[in-house]
């Protein structure tokens, strides 16, 4: 077995910014992640973000990841790739494949589960036909390995994951039929809408899929307006000549490594459904088990970002038996400043909630 | 079906448009963002200090008439990509608009474009006046296009 002071699985952008706040207090770290490349989400997100100065605003996503990395490599953090987390054992142990050859197992004096979301799916007469797939496997395969998955698409969701996903797939030469919604209007931003708009893309509002069909692979999409109750309205299907039909129907956290270390759980619909609960510190019910991310409510790469720092300093606490409260309450002060407007305000009230509920929790 | 439309006159009055008066002046920059997005690097970025947004940083921007002097360089940063510069003056019978561009194979100087509205729609033929590749690793082309002055609150897009 191996010895460790802080593990943490999943090299995304809450897990880099962990491993840097803490590599800055000496302790010693291991990054784990099942890519071949750090960076999670980050390096398929070829598009500027939102924000503001502090946020590294107006900076592509890829561009983000490529300084964590270079920050990373400078605070010579150990980083396993290619190598997956499969369990999380009795006193903070870590069981992993390394490089996918070696059962190994890992002892930690702190775990920081990172390992981001899960899409959802949704399911339709069809569905499992291969073309049919997540609009973030989509957005890996154009953008990270640079293979089409198709010509003619369908984007299901136009949330702002659709939206920008949709955007993309023009830029990597896919024709998008269009995007459908099911609510009456769309879920992200309009700057995200008017982008495809521009291109000529349609988006039908009150629309659903009814079915993908074809004998081997996607031929159609069979869509429909649906009435106010939702109740599909059949006599107006309209069939779509497309081959890759994309689901962006949200993420929910990835909860399984939470699960196994016992960790306890509340619903919070705005974060995405289950979410590990958590401090302000962002450890978790279980005594050293920490979490940051998307893992602990599906938010931004910002947020994920600012979690993971917070998780760092927290968790270099712990081990060091020290305080560093000033530069967890700037930290803290960043993620208020994010959690605001018709998205951010929300997620902010779950996460008191959160937090709330983990003291209820605790103390008995 | 019911289809999402982004109507001309859904901008007109919102802080970061302005008056056809100011318009009918030069070139100016069209901020065609009004929600609650917690962003402003076009706050930020813009040397004359012509676009504010303020706190929180969810308030959709406001431009200052007086102050823009339509460099482009809030165009090239918005991540929302909803800025353009309109120069209603671009000589006596065409109005030229400035876009960001994210899509390759970028279009030639003088290529002849149709112009299309905000939901992809044709409107007019066009011409390419100016190509801008990316500098550094921004990524983003600027491209600037003419077409018809009666246009100017139409024309937001083009194709090939
Ligand atoms: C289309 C799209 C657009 C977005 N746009 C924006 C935006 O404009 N601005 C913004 O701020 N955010 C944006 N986001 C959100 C942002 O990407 C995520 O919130 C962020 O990446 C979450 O970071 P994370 O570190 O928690 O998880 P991730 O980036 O998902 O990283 C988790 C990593 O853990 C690895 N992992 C998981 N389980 C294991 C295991 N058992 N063993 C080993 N490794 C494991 C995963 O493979 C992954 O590499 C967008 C997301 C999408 C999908
Ligand atoms: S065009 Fe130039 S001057 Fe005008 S708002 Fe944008 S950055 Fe400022
Ligand atoms: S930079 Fe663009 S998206 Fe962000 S607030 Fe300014 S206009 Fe809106």
């Amino acid at each position: 077995m191996e010895e460790k002071e802080l593990v943490i699985i999943g090299a995304g952008p809450a897990g880099l910014c962990a491993a840097i706040e803490a590599r800055k207090k000496n302790i010693d770290v291991l990054i784990i992640d099942e890519n071949i490349k750090p960076g999670g989400q980050l390096f398929k997100q070829i598009h500027r973000f939102f924000g503001s100065k502090q946020h590294m605003a107006g900076i592509r996503g890829i561009t983000i990841g490529e300084k964590l990395l270079e920050e990373v490599e400078k605070l010579q953090a150990n980083v396993w790739l290619d190598s997956t987390a499969y369990g999380i054992f009795g006193n903070r142990i870590a069981g992993v494949i390394k490089s996918r050859k070696k059962n190994v197992t890992v002892k930690a004096k702190a775990i920081l589960i990172a390992a981001g979301a899960v899409e959802n799916p949704i399911s339709f007469e069809g569905w499992t036909l291969p073309g049919v797939m997540g609009a973030g496997a989509c957005q890996t395969m154009i953008n990270i390995h640079r293979v089409l998955p198709g010509k003619k698409a369908l984007m299901i969701g136009a949330g702002n994951v659709g939206l920008i996903v949709a955007y993309q797939m023009l830029q990597a030469g896919i024709e998008v039929k269009a995007v459908i919604e099911i609510m009456p209007k769309i879920n992200g931003y309009m700057v995200h809408a008017a982008k495809i708009k521009r291109f000529g893309v349609p988006i039908f509002l009150s629309t659903t899929i009814l079915e993908a069909s074809g004998k081997n692979e996607v031929e159609a999409a069979v869509i429909c307006p649906v009435d106010q109750d939702y109740k599909p309205i059949l006599k107006r299907t309209k069939s779509l000549d497309v081959d890759l039909i994309c689901i962006a129907a949200g993420l929910q956290p990835l909860n399984e490594l939470l699960c196994q270390a016992g960790c306890q759980f509340t619903y919070k619909p705005y974060l995405g459904g289950n979410v590990a609960l958590h401090n302000e510190n962002m450890e978790t019910t279980i005594d050293g088990i920490f979490v940051a991310g998307d893992c602990s409510g599906i938010e931004e790469a910002s947020t994920a970002m600012e979690e993971g720092k917070l998780a760092g300093i927290a968790i270099a606490e712990k081990i060091r038996k020290r305080k560093w409260d000033d530069e967890k309450l700037e930290v803290r002060n960043r993620l208020n400043d994010f959690r605001i407007g018709t998205f951010g305000e929300k997620r902010k009230i779950s996460k008191m909630e959160i937090e709330k509920e983990y003291y209820e929790k605790v103390k008995n | 079906m019911k289809k999402l439309r982004i109507d001309e006159t859904l901008y007109i009055k919102t802080p970061g448009f302005l008056s056809e008066q100011r318009i009918r002046k030069g070139p100016v920059a069209i901020i065609e963002c009004t929600q609650d997005i917690p962003c402003n690097p076009c706050e930020t970025i813009c040397p004359r200090k012509a676009i504010k947004i303020g706190l929180p940083i969810t308030n959709p921007p406001e431009i200052d008439e007086a102050k823009c002097s339509g460099c482009g360089l809030c165009v090239l940063w918005c991540p929302g990509l909803a800025i353009f510069v309109l120069n209603y003056n671009f000589d006596k019978i065409r109005a030229s608009l400035t876009i960001p561009y994210e899509m390759l194979p970028l279009p030639g100087k003088n290529e002849k474009i149709k112009c299309l509205d905000r939901n992809g729609k044709y409107v007019c033929k066009g011409k390419i006046e100016k190509v801008t590749p990316p500098k550094k690793n921004s990524r983003t082309s600027l491209i600037t296009f003419s077409f018809q002055k009666k246009y100017f609150n139409t024309v937001r897009g083009f194709k090939k």
